[in-house]
Formats: structure tokens, C-alpha cells, sequence
């Protein structure tokens, strides 16, 4: 059978339940925009919009921080790296979690501290604010939408699978529906709105994961040392299977790839301006420590697990299957479900319609995420700071985040149909290289460094965002290669997917060098503002 | 002194002035709070990435160590990616036990003196 037939076979599996499909989905889709209007009724000024009120618990905040987290990259992606590669896929779960103690150690009390809205709010801090505060934003939208690329390719991959539509223009349709539905959660819940979704996703996906864990699980009576060998032995690839290697072991280069890969998974997380901005919806820097742990927590739980469905996948499913569905592996997940029930039997239906359901809701809250911070950002740093000079008032601020929140919306959407076949874990590892080679080096000197300047502030972000994006797109995930976003294309000269071993020191040394060649004296007096209130949290929102 | 005080509200901290936060910034009490944050955090730092980078180019380098079964099929690369868990779920904790302890009665007491005893 043709890899062709084989998809249409999958798809067709799964539509005789589209029905149910469409229902669960339908429910989740229904459930929030409840929650939103209800949320939207609440959100009465700036702080609401922005932060949420400020008044959500460490729990919730650090289930809100999960459900931001645990995208699709880490639900269909890792899966589906694990189904094909083996081990080399479970680097990303590793990399994704290790890169929490930056978070903890250096930057959430801090930034919780000493910022209101915005990741810029903390870069601009003790700097010239209009020019501090474009190169925050900037950076922010860029970061973000790399983001909402590799949510938007997972979209489309499950889609084909689950409502047989392989048509482009079927596809188009569905990236533009879940458009249309993150313009309306982020424009009228905001903040507040946003969070609650995560929750409810977070407590979705956790639930999914846990129960195909479980089933995996059983069918290996509990034997994880079984599992392991009859995935590797249903791989083709024997031992090989469970060593590092398979994806990234070939040569030279590869291994650089590799390291390339390693050092941006574990030094982006703390520059995900997203993220960070959860860190405003607490009451205080000790909140947001409690809700960081929470997420350790949740999302190492998770990312275990990841060892099951990845592995699971490649044990119980023939590796011809799972790359004729996706190239990628992306859809590695829902096919561990469908097997797992029985194929062609109600049970495999209605548990790969509930795991699709599940992926498709993580996907639509984090792009909702995605685009609060890209919108907040927009109003609260370009618009107000920089066009406004900070005579905006928060109701104008509010508007303006509305506004740019439909205009993201739209890009995502135009870009969106780009990304189909990229694996949505390594489009997700460039968004992470991008968020350290351009926001980490910043918000370390910033909080760190007395002698850091508005000029090593412009230095480290446009100086890490360039490098970072220009290596991208001389890259093989652009052009070059089977799997690029433009295969016919060839103008990949620079040879790694991931750009972070050499954009992320180059941020760091930017920064350092914009410092030392500065004429400017740094401002001392707004330093000791900063880190007496960062450490302190006087004087904190 | 004013009079006219302004009904309590959680938004409204008497911000001190930027004297102020110069002279707490170069207090011996602050001095020690920023020692205790940075004496833990950038060591702690620098080694669960340095333990990290290990286990990265181990996977890339080592490929015959890493290989190496244990028992039944659970090999060495495998428990050392479950390390790296065990190591990020202890480091965390180990972490806000310290700034429990260490950081937080500090920077309290700073903080509520220069806010006014609030």
C-alpha cells in the first residue's frame, strides 16, 4: 500500500466518527468562549486586560503556566520525534524542562517584581524608554509569531487526519476558524479570560496524556524495559532505537545540530515573553516562585510521560504508518490512540476523537496565549510608550491590544498555511532560540548588571533577534530540503535547523560590547530602583 | 506631612524616593540579601547547565557508554535523561526551601520599611 493510501485510509477511519469529532470539539470550543464572555464582563481596566487582575493563586497560575507550556509542540511534536527517532526525540522533554530553573533561579520573582504588563517593562526599566521599548516589542511579536507558526502547522496536520481534509483550501479554512476563535478569546477575555482557558486545557491534556499513559502502560503489564524492546524492535531499528543517535548522530554537522538544539531548549524558556507575562497575573514575587514550582511539577509529570506516548507509538504502530500520516511524525498521538482502543472498532474511534479533541483545545490556548503577549506588548510598549510617550490612557491601551490582536490574528493566519510538514517541536525549538539570543541576554544584564546600558540593551536584542532569524532562514527548515518551507527553493548556506549555539553567544556578546562601547553613563540611580526592587518587591504592582 | 491621606488601596505604595532606594541599595542589610540571592542562584546555575551540557554531549560523544544496558532494555542514556528530571524536580525544591529561609524574611522586612510600616 502506498504511503498516500495509507493517510487517506487513516483519515477515513477517523471520519466515519466525525460526528463525535465535531461534537467534543464543538463542546471545548463552547466551554470557553463561555468562560471568555464571562471573563470579558469582568475585565474592567488595564490591569485586568493585561494581568488578569493580578488575583489568580500559584496553583492556578502555575496550571495557567502548564497550559501555556505544554503546546503542540510538546503533545503531537515530541510524540512524534520519540516515534521516529527513539531517544533523540526525548531530548526536547528534557532540554523543555531543565530550562525552568533559569526561570526560577534568575528571572520570575524579578521580573514579577519589578515589571506591570510586559517583558519590556523590565528591559526599559532603567533605560531610555522609546527606543528600549520598539526593540522589546519587536522582539516580543517576532518571538511570538515563530511560536504561533509551529501551533498553526499543528493545526493543519491534525485536521487532515481527523476530517479527512487534505485539500489546501480545506486546510486554510480551519487555520483561519482557529484564527478567528484566538482573536475573540484574547479581544474580549483578555488576561483573564486567557488564563482560565489555559486551566481548562491544562487539566485536559493532563487527563488525555495520563490515560493513554495508562493504556500503554497496561498493555505492557506496567513492564517499562518491554516497552522500550518491542519499540525498538518494531522500529526496524533494534537497539539503535533507545541510544542517542538515530536523528541527529549521521555526521559532523549533525551533532553540532544537536548541541545547537540542546543549549536553545534550555536557555529559551526564560526569554518566552508569554510566559513570562503569566508571571503578572499573582499577587507577588513569592506567588510567582509557588507557581513556577506548580509547573515544574505538572510539566516534568508530563514530559515523563512523553516516554510512553513516543515510545508506545513506535511499539504498537509500524513506522510506515506513522510517517505516511505525517512526515514529521506529528500525528503520532492521536494514531497511538486509535490503535490502542482498536482500529475499526467505536472504542479506538472515541478515544482518538477524545486525544484530538484534547490536542486541537491545547493548540487553540496556547496560540490565544501567544497573541496576548504580542498584543499587550504592541499596546502596552509601542503604542503607549513609544507612539503615545505614555499619555495614553489604559482604556486607549486596551483598544489598541484589541486592535492588534485582530491584525496578529490575520498574520498568523497568512502564515500558518506555510508550515505544514515542518516537525511542530522543532519549528517551536527556533521560536526558543529566537527568545535566548534576544530576550535572555537582555533581561539578565538588565536585572544583573550595573554597567548595562540603553545601548547594550538595543545591542543584545536586535543584535541576538538578526542573527537568530537571518541564520533561520539561510537555514534547511527554510529552503534546501525535502521537508523546507520552500523545497524548490535552495539558498541554505548556513548548515544547522537550529541557529542557538551561535545566535545565543553572539546575544550575550552584543551586549557586553554595546555596554563597553557606550559614551552613555549608565543610570545608576534607576539601577538601584530596579534591584532594590526586584530583590525586594517595594513599590511592586 | 500630609494630611489628606488617601483611602488604603493595594495599588497605592508610598513609592520611596530614588535617595531613597540608593541608600537601601547600598545598605549592608541589602548587600547581604543580594549576596544570598546571587551566592546561590549563579553557582546553582552554572551547574545544573554545565550537568546538562554533560548529558548533551554524552548523547552526542559517547554513544557506546551511552548505549550500555543496564538492565533488561533500559540503557544508560535512558536513566540519565530520567536524572535530569530527578536533578530539575530536587534543584527547585532546594531552591525555594533556601529563598524561603534565607530570602524572604530579608527582603520583607526591607520592604515594609520602606514602604511605611505597611
Amino acid at each position: 500500500m502506498s504511503p498516500v493510501q495509507q493517510t487517506v485510509l487513516a483519515a477515513n477511519e477517523a471520519s466515519e466518527h466525525r460526528p463525535l469529532i465535531i461534537t467534543l470539539f464543538a463542546l471545548f470550543v463552547l466551554a470557553t468562549l463561555g468562560i471568555t464572555v464571562w471573563a470579558g464582563r469582568q475585565t474592567k481596566d488595564a490591569a485586568d486586560f493585561y494581568a488578569g487582575g493580578r488575583q489568580f493563586s500559584a496553583f492556578q497560575n502555575g496550571l495557567a503556566v502548564s497550559g501555556d507550556y505544554m503546546s503542540a509542540a510538546s503533545f503531537l511534536g515530541i510524540a512524534g520525534a520519540i516515534a521516529i527517532f527513539g531517544y533523540d526525540g526525548f531530548l526536547y522533554s528534557i532540554g523543555f524542562l531543565v530550562a525552568w530553573l533559569v526561570a526560577l533561579l534568575l528571572v520570575a520573582e524579578p521580573l514579577r517584581n519589578s515589571g506591570r504588563y510586559t517583558m519590556g517593562d523590565v528591559l526599559a526599566y532603567r533605560m531610555r524608554q522609546r527606543p528600549v521599548r520598539t526593540a522589546a516589542g519587536t522582539s516580543t511579536i517576532v518571538v511570538s509569531i515563530f511560536y504561533l507558526l509551529a501551533q498553526m502547522a499543528g493545526a493543519g496536520v491534525l485536521v487532515s487526519l481527523l476530517l479527512g481534509i487534505t485539500s489546501d483550501a480545506g486546510k486554510i479554512l480551519i487555520v483561519a476558524l482557529v484564527g478567528v476563535l484566538m482573536i475573540v478569546y484574547v479581544s474580549i477575555g483578555g488576561m483573564k479570560g486567557t488564563t482560565w482557558v489555559q486551566m481548562v486545557k491544562a487539566v485536559l491534556l493532563i487527563g488525555g496524556t495520563l490515560l493513554i499513559t495508562f493504556l500503554v502502560l497496561l498493555k505492557f503489564d506496567f513492564n517499562i524495559s518491554d516497552l522500550l524492546g518491542t519499540a525498538a524492535e518494531n522500529s526496524g531499528k533494534g537497539a539503535a532505537f533507545l541510544e542517542p543517535g538515530l536523528q541527529y548522530g549521521a555526521t559532523g554537522t549533525s551533532k553540532l545540530d544537536f548541541i545547537s538544539l540542546g543549549i536553545a531548549l534550555v536557555l529559551g524558556t526564560a526569554g518566552l515573553p508569554h510566559i513570562l507575562i503569566r508571571f503578572y497575573t499573582v499577587p507577588d514575587a513569592k506567588a510567582a516562585r509557588k507557581s513556577v514550582n506548580w509547573a515544574i511539577g505538572i510539566i516534568g509529570g508530563f514530559y515523563l510521560m512523553t516516554i510512553a506516548l513516543g515510545f508506545g507509538a513506535a511499539a504498537l504502530i509500524s513506522q510506515e504508518e506513522i510517517i505516511a500520516s505525517n512526515p514529521s511524525g506529528n500525528t503520532a498521538a492521536p494514531l497511538l490512540a486509535l490503535h490502542l482502543g482498536g482500529v475499526d472498532s467505536t472504542w479506538g474511534a472515541i478515544l482518538l476523537a477524545t486525544i484530538s479533541a484534547v490536542a486541537f483545545a491545547t493548540i487553540l490556548a496556547v496560540v490565544a496565549g501567544l497573541t496576548l503577549a504580542s498584543s499587550s506588548s504592541f499596546a502596552h510598549d509601542i503604542y503607549a510608550n513609544v507612539i503615545r510617550k505614555g499619555k495614553a490612557s489604559g482604556a486607549e491601551e486596551v483598544r489598541a491590544a484589541r486592535w492588534a490582536t485582530v491584525f496578529i490574528g490575520i498574520v498568523s493566519i497568512g502564515l500558518g498555511a506555510l508550515a505544514r510538514d515542518l516537525n511542530v517541536a522543532g519549528l517551536v525549538a527556533l521560536a526558543f532560540a529566537v527568545a535566548a539570543s534576544a530576550n535572555l541576554p537582555t533581561i539578565l544584564y538588565s536585572l544583573f548588571w550595573k554597567r548595562f546600558t540603553t545601548q547594550g540593551a538595543l545591542w543584545s536584542i536586535y543584535g541576538g533577534l538578526i542573527v537568530a532569524v537571518g541564520l533561520v532562514l539561510f537555514s534547511p527548515v527554510v529552503s534546501g530540503d525535502p521537508k523546507a518551507m520552500f523545497p524548490e527553493a535552495d539558498f541554505a548556506w548556513f548548515p544547522l535547523k537550529n541557529p542557538g549555539i551561535i545566535s545565543i553567544p553572539f546575544g550575550f556578546l552584543m551586549g557586553w560590547l554595546g555596554t563597553v562601547l557606550s559614551k552613555e553613563e549608565p543610570d545608576t540611580k534607576k539601577y538601584a530602583e530596579l534591584e532594590v526592587r526586584s530583590l525586594t518587591g517595594t513599590g511592586a504592582h | 506631612m500630609a494630611t489628606d491621606a488617601p483611602p488604603p488601596s493595594k495599588e497605592q505604595h508610598k513609592l520611596p524616593s530614588p535617595e531613597e532606594f540608593t541608600e537601601v541599595q547600598q545598605s549592608a542589610e541589602f548587600g547581604e540579601l543580594r549576596r544570598s540571592h546571587r551566592s546561590f542562584a549563579f553557582p546553582l546555575t552554572v551547574a545544573f547547565i554545565a550537568w546538562y551540557l554533560l548529558y548533551v554531549l554524552l548523547s552526542n560523544y559517547a554513544g557506546g557508554f551511552m548505549g550500555t544496558k543496564l538492565f533488561g532494555n533500559i540503557n544508560v542514556a535512558f536513566v540519565l535523561g530520567v536524572a535530569q528530571f530527578v536533578t530539575t524536580f530536587l534543584i527547585a525544591w532546594w531552591y525555594s526551601r533556601h529563598a524561603a529561609a534565607k530570602l524572604d524574611p530579608k527582603a520583607e522586612a526591607i520592604k515594609s520599611r520602606m514602604e511605611g510600616g505597611a
